[in-house]
């Protein structure tokens, strides 16, 4: 029983770089505009439609799909900041819960409308391709899905750590007013953070393609783990939402093995809420990060 | 060659702060802008740094370019640095990060080395504190590392707010002296202050702000000795 170990280690692992590419996006929204995007997992999904339809159309592929199809996602994104988000950045919570809930429910029913509700999946030759490493075997789609989590995710903290804008905006979470007297355009910034939280759902979009389903819910289904993994890792925190979509990955996966796939979801949120009860500010965030930034 | 404000009616949405003040800032020198709290003085530098307050009428103007309804980050382009009250750090970051902040402006790009030199030769304490958390240094030293922020952007002008607040006299002692370094280094300094004494003693020209209205204007020594003043600031 324990040889298998190695192997649920690994799945639980890449699934867990996955969960945490889906997450990014969320927090990086959450940590430079304090709002809960709750429309995050509809731009997942209109990756997912736009990386399906390119390849049934003129046969791209999916991982190829990246490079046109964050671009495009990024602009929407910056445009939808200006429509809905800018509005509401000093609204109550309630407001700001209902702007982006609403734009989840009107993204999912344009795709219902265009698309239709059927469940599409795009076949690719490396699909179910794997690599067997001693008496591991690692699927293709799923290694590529965590390298290209780990990059994105790597890319995001050294933009934010060391590049002028990346440090404007760290500076603009700690104080708005301040950053404004340095000169910082506030509006600028809130367009390029939303837009690229937006375009990391698109990659991640993009990189699910071969693996999961493309459905105009798709989205709804796969943020709900998103908003766990963002908590557990701390809300804003970069490092944290790899580093909790690897527990939740890994944890789904031992308890979907040796006690029940049925409980593997009950396992990972009674985890999720033991470690909160010791860390209510997550695994990586910053105890009172979330009041410093409403200035 | 200074920064006008010329009939400028200001406040924060239906309410009026300012109703029609008139003040200059030299290119070079300290002018000071004295008041009660609650006087306007602080709603001043908001107008003029475009944040905040809304200004229903009247002009700023940097030496002929109109800034009155210029967005706040190009005011800070054109040469405007407001050093607001209450030591507004970045507490997260290190002081280096903050002071690179101060050069965000496009104006102060590739000069940071050289800003950063002269402002070391101000704040020597500074060099040492580089790598600490804004929001971990004493009162006295985020206070002297809000100033040099500001100095970052290479200001034509500087806006200094209640610079000396809830510092210890040593050290008020010590931001007054940096004051006068700043101006006598080409900069013209707008310093609103409440110790009233203290700015009289740093500024070549004041205004005094009562009720939304500039009522005393003059040189420094004159008002010195002007008995409202004395009265209503000085306690004589």
């Amino acid at each position: 029983m324990l040889d298998i170990l190695p192997q649920l280690l690994v799945s639980g692992l890449l699934i867990g770089g996955v969960y945490g590419l889906l997450s990014i996006g969320l927090t990086l929204i959450f940590g430079m505009l304090r709002i809960v995007n709750f429309a995050q997992g509809e731009f997942i999904m209109f990756a997912m439609f736009g990386a399906f339809w390119l390849h049934a159309l003129w046969g791209i592929d999916p991982y190829l799909s990246i490079f046109i199809i964050t671009p495009v996602v990024f602009g929407l994104g910056q445009l939808i900041e200006r429509v809905v988000i800018k509005p509401i950045l000093h609204a109550p919570h309630a407001m700001q819960i209902f702007a982006t809930f609403g734009l989840s429910v009107v993204l999912q029913n344009l795709a219902l409308t265009f698309w239709g509700p059927d469940y599409r999946s795009v076949q690719t030759s490396y699909t179910s391709q794997s690599f067997i490493v001693g008496n591991v075997a690692i699927s293709a789609t799923s290694l590529y899905a965590f390298l290209v989590a780990f990059l994105m995710a790597g890319a995001l903290m050294a933009f934010l750590q060391f590049s002028r804008d990346g440090k404007a905006l760290r500076a603009m979470v700690q104080n708005r007013y301040a950053a404004s007297l340095m000169g910082v355009n506030t509006d600028r910034l809130n367009r390029l953070a939303f837009g690229a939280g937006v375009a990391y759902a698109a990659v991640a979009g993009c990189i699910l393609t071969p693996i999961y389903y493309t459905y105009p819910t798709a989205g709804v289904d796969l943020i709900i783990t998103a908003f766990v993994v963002v908590v557990l890792g701390g809300l804003g925190s970069v490092a944290g939402a790899m580093v909790g979509g690897l527990i939740i990955g890994v944890t789904q996966t031992l308890t979907g093995f040796f006690i029940s796939v049925e409980l593997k979801d009950v396992i990972a949120l009674v985890l999720f809420i033991l470690i909160l009860l010791i860390r209510p500010q997550g695994l990586l965030g910053r105890a009172g990060m979330e009041e410093v930034g409403t200035k | 060659m200074a920064l006008d404000i010329v009939d400028l009616v200001a406040g924060y949405g239906d309410i009026t702060v300012l109703r029609g003040i008139n003040l200059s800032v030299p290119a070079q020198g300290v002018v000071t802008l004295l008041g009660a709290n609650g006087a306007g003085k602080t709603t001043t530098l908001n107008a003029i740094s475009g944040l905040q307050a809304s200004v229903s009428s009247g002009a700023i103007r940097l030496e002929g370019t109109d800034l009155t309804r210029m967005p706040a980050h190009e005011r800070v382009e054109a040469g405007i640095a407001h050093v607001p009250q209450g030591r507004q750090l970045f507490p997260f970051m290190s002081v280096r990060e903050n002071l690179e902040l101060g050069s965000y402006a496009p104006r102060a790009r590739g000069h940071d080395k050289d800003v950063l030199d002269r402002v070391f030769s101000i704040f020597p304490r500074l060099k040492e504190r580089l790598r600490q958390q804004a929001g971990s240094l004493s009162g006295g030293e985020q206070q002297m590392c809000t100033i040099a922020r500001g100095l970052m952007s290479k200001p034509r002008y500087l806006l200094l707010d209640e610079p000396s607040l809830g510092l210890a006299p040593i050290v008020v002692k010590q931001v007054m002296s940096v004051i006068r370094q700043i101006a006598g280094q080409g900069i013209g300094v707008l310093l609103v202050e409440q110790n009233v004494a203290l700015a009289l003693k740093q500024a070549q020209y004041a205004y005094v702000l009562e009720h939304s209205e500039i009522t005393i204007a003059g040189p420094a020594t004159e008002l010195q000795n002007d008995d409202r003043v004395r009265k209503a600031y000085l306690g004589l």
